[in-house]
């Protein structure tokens, strides 16, 4: 530990604008994997704790569909749209079964599918590190923004990320669609009553919320080496995104993933051994102050 | 309800489990079996008390590994750099697991069920982080290497193989006991009138969050008596005894026991460390062999081993509904 270093970074305008960079891509990436997470806690009342498999789901299908295609562009929509398919096979076919069942059960429906998928890369992808390398279309200068270095990639995962949060906002917010998902998260007997299929949205949300994961592992693929287990640390940031930012609340996910990626990429200098203890530390104070999250509702 | 008579009978079990397993030895000289039932002794242990959560307080906890390997990894660091005796190691190793009890505890039983399931995970993935960074203290991912001594103490001599089975075994019975005796005692229904009804039972005057605390520092103490078992059988502790694997292993060894009956989590772990063994001898897949176990269990048949037989008796089906019913 040594918080001087820490100091003499945030005196520092370059060094500022690198740790800043590097937060903000690995908030860009945790918030993808918290948003699905939490949309489907929010609608469908579980929490998926195979959430991080599906993340390196798609970060291997990412890999796959790049070195076939050679397109970057190709991968990224591969890998969501594989996971979001994958995803409704495995609602439709599992998780639909332990809705009603207590948490055990959800539990190790989940707990078996970790396991299943972790094998399954081994075996279809090695067990060792792979790493997609980055494209030649990123293979450029860095930018040199007030000192700091910035990669050009990183520019590009940070719009892309955004581009996304954008479109979930507008499409939760201000369609048909949207309020319907809301409708049936707040009260799904009500929805189904009305007409509207509820099984169907279940599916939906859920295949939103894998393709999600899907595409922040094929985005994370150029800057990550991966390998099977890899989802599971995801999972777990993940998760104290979501209890900072309240459980279902995707704004929340947004602000947890952006302050989590600050907390890993300054802690890191500062306190290098302590990052996770760093992030355990914020969830327990939010949980103390605010059990609903900052800005979820109060359970 | 007439306790004594009750006590009595758990009692005589206990002394028969006893007598059988150390008598074993003297009839089959096989190490494997031996090794076997150490290794029984702690995984019953833990799946048991991970059960007085579960089964019989509603809690499920992700993360009881936590207490497995904080067990193992704080006996094997009194053993080895404070070079105490086994007793004290290992009372110093339980406190230990008290202590996290009581402050992961204090912060986890008051939410909601999933809540709880993901925060008891990620408290045993913060351990695990722990132990793979302090490198000086706990060896990294390498583990408490250099083997944990095993000094005589009481004319006891655990580096002796027959005198670590027999150590074992009466741990592992006499902590069973002891979770049954409390699981049947006044808390022990306390705790299920928790589960079955929180409201109902605050308006009792029952301290609901206290009680589920109690019951979590309960687990815990004995999670940390399995991983002192576990470190003494290994001769050290490796950094997976934490890792959320085995606090899921545990949650299937108690489904496939079976819940409804209090051996039922060692009957699990009984069967669990059989197909354990049978499938890392065939293949490398043992993850893709287990998950798939665990589907069939959990979506297929619904129950473990121990629901079953409990409906080819009947009659104690029949106590079990008037249980039911009572509490």
């Amino acid at each position: 530990m040594n918080p001087q270093e820490l100091f003499e970074c945030v005196t520092s305008l370059s060094c500022i604008v690198t740790q800043t960079s590097t937060g903000l891509i690995v908030g860009a990436l945790l918030f993808l994997v918290a948003a699905g997470l939490t949309l489907i806690f929010g609608v469908l009342g579980v929490i998926n704790f195979a959430h991080g498999s599906l993340y390196m789901l798609g970060a291997y299908i990412g890999l796959t569909a790049y070195h076939t295609t050679g397109s970057y562009l190709l991968a990224v929509v591969g890998a969501g749209v594989g996971v979001a398919l994958f995803s409704v096979v495995f609602e439709r076919l599992f998780m639909r079964r332990v809705y009603n069942a207590d948490v055990l059960m959800q539990l190790l429906v989940c707990y078996a599918f970790i396991l299943i998928l972790d094998d399954v890369v081994k075996l279809v992808w090695g067990a060792e590190f792979r790493s997609m390398g980055m494209p030649p279309a990123f293979q450029v200068p860095p930018l040199f923004i007030g000192g700091g270095i910035v990669p050009v990639f990183y520019l590009v995962l940070m719009g892309a990320a955004s581009l996304i949060a954008l479109a979930l906002w507008y499409v939760l917010k201000h369609t048909r669609t949207g309020k319907v998902v809301r409708a049936a998260a707040h009260n799904p007997v009500m929805t189904s009553a009305l007409g509207i299929n509820t099984h169907l949205i279940y599916a939906g949300v859920f295949a939103c919320g894998g393709m999600l994961a899907g595409i922040a592992g094929a985005l994370a693929g150029p800057v990550r080496s991966m390998s099977p287990g890899m989802g599971f640390s995801i999972l777990i940031e993940s998760f104290i995104v979501t209890v900072i930012g309240g459980m279902g609340s995707v704004s929340g996910a947004l602000v947890g993933a952006l302050l989590i990626g600050m907390i890993r990429s300054f802690g890191s200098i500062g306190f290098p051994d302590f990052v996770e203890g760093l992030m355990f530390l914020a969830m327990g104070l939010i949980l103390v102050l605010r059990p609903g999250g900052l800005m979820g509702r109060s359970h | 309800m007439n306790e004594t008579r009750n006590y009595s009978k758990e009692l005589g079990l206990a002394v028969l489990v006893m007598v059988i397993l150390i008598a074993i030895p003297y009839l089959t000289s096989s190490q494997v079996l031996s090794d076997y039932i150490i290794r029984l002794a702690a995984f019953g242990i833990f799946a048991t008390s991970l059960n007085i959560l579960i089964g019989y307080g509603g809690m499920v906890s992700f993360g009881h590994a936590m207490f497995f390997g904080g067990g193992a990894y704080a006996f094997g660091l009194l053993m080895q750099k404070a070079g105490t005796s086994i007793p004290v190691a290992a009372v110093g190793a339980i406190l230990f697991c008290v202590l996290l009890a009581l402050v992961v505890g204090a912060i986890c039983v008051r939410l909601k069920e999933i809540y709880f399931s993901f925060l008891t995970l990620a408290f045993a993935m913060l351990l695990y982080s722990i132990i793979l960074s302090w490198m000086s203290l706990t060896g990294g991912d390498q583990g408490l290497m250099g083997g944990i001594p095993r000094p005589v103490f009481l004319g006891i001599d655990l580096s002796n193989g027959h005198h670590l089975y027999v150590f074992s075994c009466v741990l592992g019975v006499l902590s069973l006991l002891l979770m049954r005796l409390l699981m049947q005692s006044p808390f022990g229904y306390t705790l299920r009138m928790v589960r079955d009804n929180a409201e109902r039972a605050r308006f009792l005057g029952i301290d609901v969050w206290r009680t589920k605390l109690y019951a979590f520092i309960l687990a815990g103490a004995f999670g940390g008596v399995a991983g002192v078992i576990m470190a003494l059988f290994m001769s050290g502790a490796y950094p997976e005894f934490t890792y959320w694997t085995m606090s899921g292993e545990a949650i299937f060894m108690i489904l496939l026991g079976g819940l409804h009956i209090f051996i039922g989590p060692v009957l699990g772990a009984a069967l669990l460390l059989v197909f354990n063994d049978l499938v890392t001898r065939y293949t490398d897949l043992h993850g893709l062999a287990l998950g798939i176990i665990v589907l069939i269990f959990a979506l297929g048949f619904k129950r473990g081993v121990g629901d079953f037989a409990l409906r080819l008796f009947p009659k104690h089906r029949k106590k079990q509904s008037i249980e039911k019913v009572t509490t």
